[in-house]
């Protein structure tokens, strides 16, 4: 088998214009995926590139390294906006998970049960890759395409996540639901982000459910309606079943479609009051 | 109450001050530092590595390929093994009457997870096998996964001789059951299923063999070192002689590891090849192919007089027994001695029925059938107490067993039935639970949130049901005045290692750390029986009292002394003081050198039991234990999710040798009784592994508060009754009962998962 662990991102990106290689960061989704067989790929390790590591900021971006782990996220000192992706953090697994698995090791496996997936996509999150070719710059939305799928294509690396200072105002909440409390695949999760103008009224919301559909799926009529709503409304009265008409979800061994609906209405209303608690 | 708290010095007690000490485990340093070998821990030099090649389908035929050009094309495979392979007997089971699985199946499989041929060789050449290129080919056939299907006329039939697919009944009759409830002037009727439950222990199956000449040596994970050699001589075709069985430290049981697993692979390979062969399952093999608890699907009805004493009850217990007997016949036995609960039911039938199907077997699991006959008698005890308009823990105290009152199998126990003093140790923290939710319940507007409490009792006997189960201890002293006791009661974590050696030394006169521990070897220890049924704190705890009692009367003989004097053995030499008396026995001159031992005891103990008559009629036990749980939760009823707040746990342990160990077995039991209530759910295909089937976490679990009762029983040694299993009864029914109280909802179909809870919360409120 062979197996290679470069020191620098363009030693990396080398190998990787090569050959076709697994990419080993945290390793809490690739050893399971394993299924206690060998790897059929050559197996690249990028946890020496150590430039990928950091949670930083520049005057218009956020960034999370493709090294940063869940712990490093609950560690950072990040605005309100980012609570939600800091209480994913915390559900993600155990702790011992937490301080091993990335974020971005999350959003590559493209599970439909992506514990960070909805909180980075209520932040307007974007994808960085890099290659020998150059980089790209792909809207978290568009580059999880499905079930374990995604847009990285053949000599990429995702090195970092963006939020634009834009979208990284307010605040947020999120709340996931499984059959016990740690270590557990969610039935549903719901992150919320809102702002407001100052005197009371949302000018911004987004919302986004994930474990309900292939991909993490925006409420986008639910966030229309809720802009210009005051904090004091009773947002949650506002929450309508058609609200999650995009939402497809299965019958499996975690929980019935019709269960998943019916808790992710109920998550929904308490994340939207929980942020505009927060904001008020 | 909390004895051995974490900051206190870990007693050392003096002697005749062993029984009642939280000493901590004897075998805990080398667990912690890991000195001490697991069976995976070793690896003998130059062993060749086993992996056993299963059915992926529940039932098919199959036929094998090209075997030669298979090792032609996998340099570093040395073997193969299969049916062809067994010299001896294809087949075990055991309840010896009952066998009927083999090693390796033989042209048709029954369960998927059923072993078929064994591959041995080089550990990196076998790991690195993909199991499709092994030849086998497979015709599947129709299946049947619950007894419903199993019993339709269409079924497959699974095993000659067994009609409708049924493996044997059992029963227990009473009084007129029907008289009584028709006179009842409440009855409650209820059905209740609960799924097949993985035991999950931490240790998958894993160990290695050793050939050492013409004897096989096993060395692995185990229950039951010597049911396992005899399995294993018949399996090998050898005498019982020249198979040798060494237990290594045991990652948990539960039941599931008195069944025989990986031994006969690695001793088949070990003996073909005359090279120490290893194996260590992968979770998913030890989930696939190992024994479970059994699936059920249960009716009660019970009713009472309008003063709210009980009258009659009607039980029947339908268990899914999976593809082969394992433990079946053993869970229909007990479930119909045990359905009643620790109550007096004057007017009773019981009925149970082991069914067939091509799910993995079912065994044993802790409390063999009982938890799963609890959830439905003492969910229905809740619905009735408040049909009779009583308190829930009152209508459970009225309607106790007392001293002198005949069970359902009419046995009287003139001393020992704790049942009262167990739910009595509840009523504290059951009055302050009932304010705590009545108050959080009216002040909580809207949220959604609410507080409920249960309660649920348990018994259970210690030992086998009407049959012989003796233990044989042996303690010796050597001529440099070492104290040695042979102890071959498996200590799969639950702490025998530990107990039997304190009653030893009180019963001997010595400090229980001056004795020096021979544990777990066919060839070294005498038989103390399975680890199962409750029985090794009363049974060997016994033979382990009999046994140093009989040393401790060799050593006075010989010194001429009272029975009030102190032994104290030195190197070479046993000072003894009685009163103002004086005596030395020099261990040197003593000529009787048997068993390596200058003075010796072996001691054999073995419950008085009764058979049962036709009508379950008898002495199935001659100890129960007793015990009674608090749950207090809450539900969050527009979601489901349950939250468990505190338990409360009472036990009646007659005298608790080690009350540090008797809290390590409530905890650990109601952590697993958590699991069977809120979240454990095997299905063959689907949750194969501890990602999909899921266990309690530590964030599932709540404080537990634990009160040891000591009601002294009539023969357990220094009172003592069985406890490991008794723990595991009453958490499920009590957490549901407490989750009907929060929310009004009974949820009947186990797992209580989320989604469950708040359907039924909907179903109600549609209703309602």
């Amino acid at each position: 088998m062979q197996f290679a662990r470069p020191e620098k991102i363009e030693d990396a990106l080398t190998l990787l214009r090569e050959g076709e290689w697994a990419i080993l960061a945290g390793g809490t989704d690739f050893y399971p995926g394993l299924r206690d067989g060998v790897p059929s790929r050559p197996v690249l390790d990028i946890t020496a590139l150590t430039d990928l590591q950091n949670i930083e900021q520049d005057a218009e971006y956020w960034s999370i390294g493709a090294l940063a782990t869940w712990s490093d996220v609950v560690r950072a000192d990040l605005p309100p906006c980012f609570d939600g992706l800091k209480r994913a953090a915390r559900e993600v697994g155990s702790v011992q998970i937490q301080n091993r698995a990335t974020v971005i090791g999350n959003v590559c496996n493209a599970s439909p049960a992506a514990d960070g997936v909805p909180p980075l996509m209520t932040l307007g999150a974007i994808v960085e890759t890099v290659a020998s070719s150059g980089k790209r710059r792909i809207p978290l939305q568009q580059f999880v395409l499905g079930n374990r799928q995604t847009d990285l294509h053949p000599g990429e690396l995702v090195a970092r996540l963006l939020i634009p200072k834009t979208s990284a105002v307010g605040a947020s909440s999120f709340f996931k639901l499984g059959a016990r409390k740690y270590l557990v695949i969610s039935i549903s999760m719901v992150a919320a982000r809102l702002a407001s103008d100052g005197e009371g009224r949302i000018n911004d919301a987004a919302i986004s459910i994930g474990a309900c559909s292939a991909v993490a799926c925006r409420l986008t009529a639910l966030e229309e309606l809720l802009k210009g709503k005051r904090l004091s409304d009773d947002l949650a009265a506002l929450v309508q079943r058609s609200h999650l008409g995009d939402l497809a979800p299965i019958d499996d061994v975690r929980a019935p479609a019709a269960y998943r609906l019916d808790a992710s209405l109920e998550l929904v209303r308490r994340a939207i009051s929980d942020v505009a608690r927060q904001l008020s | 109450m909390h004895a051995g708290g974490d900051n206190q010095a870990a007693p050392v007690p003096a002697r005749g001050e062993g029984v009642g000490s939280a000493i901590r485990h004897l075998d805990g340093r080398g667990k912690v530092t890991g000195s001490l070998n697991f069976g995976a821990d070793h690896v003998p030099d130059g062993a060749v590595a086993v992996r056993v090649i299963r059915s992926p389908h529940h039932h098919a035929r199959f036929t094998f390929g090209d075997r030669q050009a298979f090792l032609d094309a996998h340099p570093g495979i040395d073997l193969v093994l299969d049916a062809g392979d067994i010299a001896g007997r294809n087949c075990f089971g055991v309840i010896p009457p009952f066998a009927d699985q083999p090693v390796f199946a033989e042209g048709k499989v029954i369960f998927r997870g059923e072993a078929v041929a064994a591959i041995v060789g080089d550990v990196d050449a076998v790991k690195a096998i993909d199991e499709a290129s092994f030849p086998v080919s497979w015709e599947t056939l129709d299946h049947v996964l619950t007894p419903k299907e199993a019993q339709s006329a269409n079924a497959p039939r699974l095993h000659a001789g067994r009609e409708g697919n049924v493996l044997v009944g059992g029963r227990v009759e009473r009084g007129d059951p029907e008289k009584e409830l028709a006179k009842s002037a409440h009855r409650v009727s209820l059905s209740t299923t609960t799924p097949s439950i993985e035991h999950a222990y931490i240790e998958p199956e894993a160990g290695y063999a050793v050939r050492d000449g013409d004897r096989i040596v096993v060395h692995g994970c185990t229950q039951a070192a010597h049911m396992d050699r005899e399995s294993l001589a018949d399996i090998m075709g050898l005498a019982l002689e020249q198979v040798r069985v060494v237990p290594t430290a045991c990652g948990g049981g539960f039941g599931s590891k008195l069944d025989i697993s990986l031994q006969p692979y690695v001793a088949l390979a070990a003996w073909k090849l005359n090279r120490p062969a290893t194996i260590c399952y992968t979770r998913s093999e030890s989930m696939r192919s190992t024994t479970k608890r059994h699936p059920s699907d249960i009716s009660v009805t019970i009713g009472c007089d309008a003063d709210g004493r009980l009258t009659g009850m009607d039980f029947s217990g339908v268990f899914n027994t999976g593809a082969y007997a394992s433990w079946g016949p053993t869970v229909a036995n007990r479930v119909p001695v045990h359905a009643s609960g620790p109550y007096l039911v004057p007017g009773y039938r019981a009925h149970s029925l082991a069914i067939h199907t091509n799910a993995p077997p079912s065994g044993a699991f802790r409390g063999f059938g009982v938890p799963q006959s609890a959830i439905a008698q003492e969910c229905a005890l809740d619905l009735l107490a408040e049909k009779a308009g009583l308190d829930r823990l009152e209508f459970r105290l009225k309607n106790a067993l007392k001293n002198g009152e005949p069970t359902v199998t009419g046995q009287l126990f003139e001393k020992g039935v704790g049942i009262v003093e167990c739910l009595q140790a509840l009523k504290p923290a059951w009055q302050a639970a009932n304010e705590t939710a009545a108050t959080f319940n009216a002040s909580t507007n809207g949220s959604g949130l609410r507080k409920g409490i249960g309660v649920a009792s348990c018994w259970y006997g210690c030992g086998n049901t009407s049959l012989p189960n003796p233990s044989t201890i042996r303690i010796g002293i050597t001529a440099a005045g070492h104290v040695v006791l042979h102890q071959g009661a498996a200590d799969v974590g639950q702490g025998s290692n530990t107990v039997i050696a304190q009653i030893a030394a009180d019963a001997l006169g010595v400090p229980v750390h001056s004795l020096q521990l021979v544990g777990g070897d066919t060839d070294l220890t005498p038989d103390a029986g399975k680890t199962s049924a409750s029985r090794q704190t009363y049974v060997s705890g016994m033979a382990a009292k009999l046994a140093g009692e009989a040393l401790r009367s060799q050593v006075l003989r010989l010194g001429n002394v009272s029975e009030a004097a102190d032994i104290d053995v030195k190197p070479g030499r046993i000072g003894l003081s009685d009163g103002d008396v004086r005596a030395n026995i020099d261990l040197n001159k003593i000529d009787n050198a048997e068993n390596g031992y200058v003075l010796f005891a072996e001691e054999t103990y073995d419950p008085p039991t009764q058979p049962l008559d036709e009508n379950g009629q008898g002495v199935p036990y001659a100890v129960y234990g007793y015990g009674a749980q608090l749950v207090e939760l809450t539900v969050d009823t527009r979601l489901g999710t349950v939250t468990l707040d505190r338990i409360t746990a009472a036990h009646d342990v007659g005298k608790a040798i080690n009350p540090m160990l008797v809290e390590g077995q409530i905890e650990g039991g109601i952590a697993q009784g958590i699991g069977l209530a809120l979240m454990e759910d095997y299905q063959p295909g689907r949750t194969e592994n501890l990602h999909d089937y899921l266990i309690p976490t530590i964030g599932d679990v709540p404080p537990i508060e634990c009160h040891i009762v000591e009601v002294a029983d009539a023969l357990g040694p220094y009172g003592a009754k069985g406890l490991g299993e008794h723990v595991l009864i009453p958490t499920a029914p009590a957490i549901l009962n407490a989750i009907r109280h929060a929310s009004g909802v009974l949820v009947t179909n186990l797992p209580a998962t989320p989604d469950k809870v708040r359907a039924a919360i909907l179903e109600g409120a549609e209703h309602g």
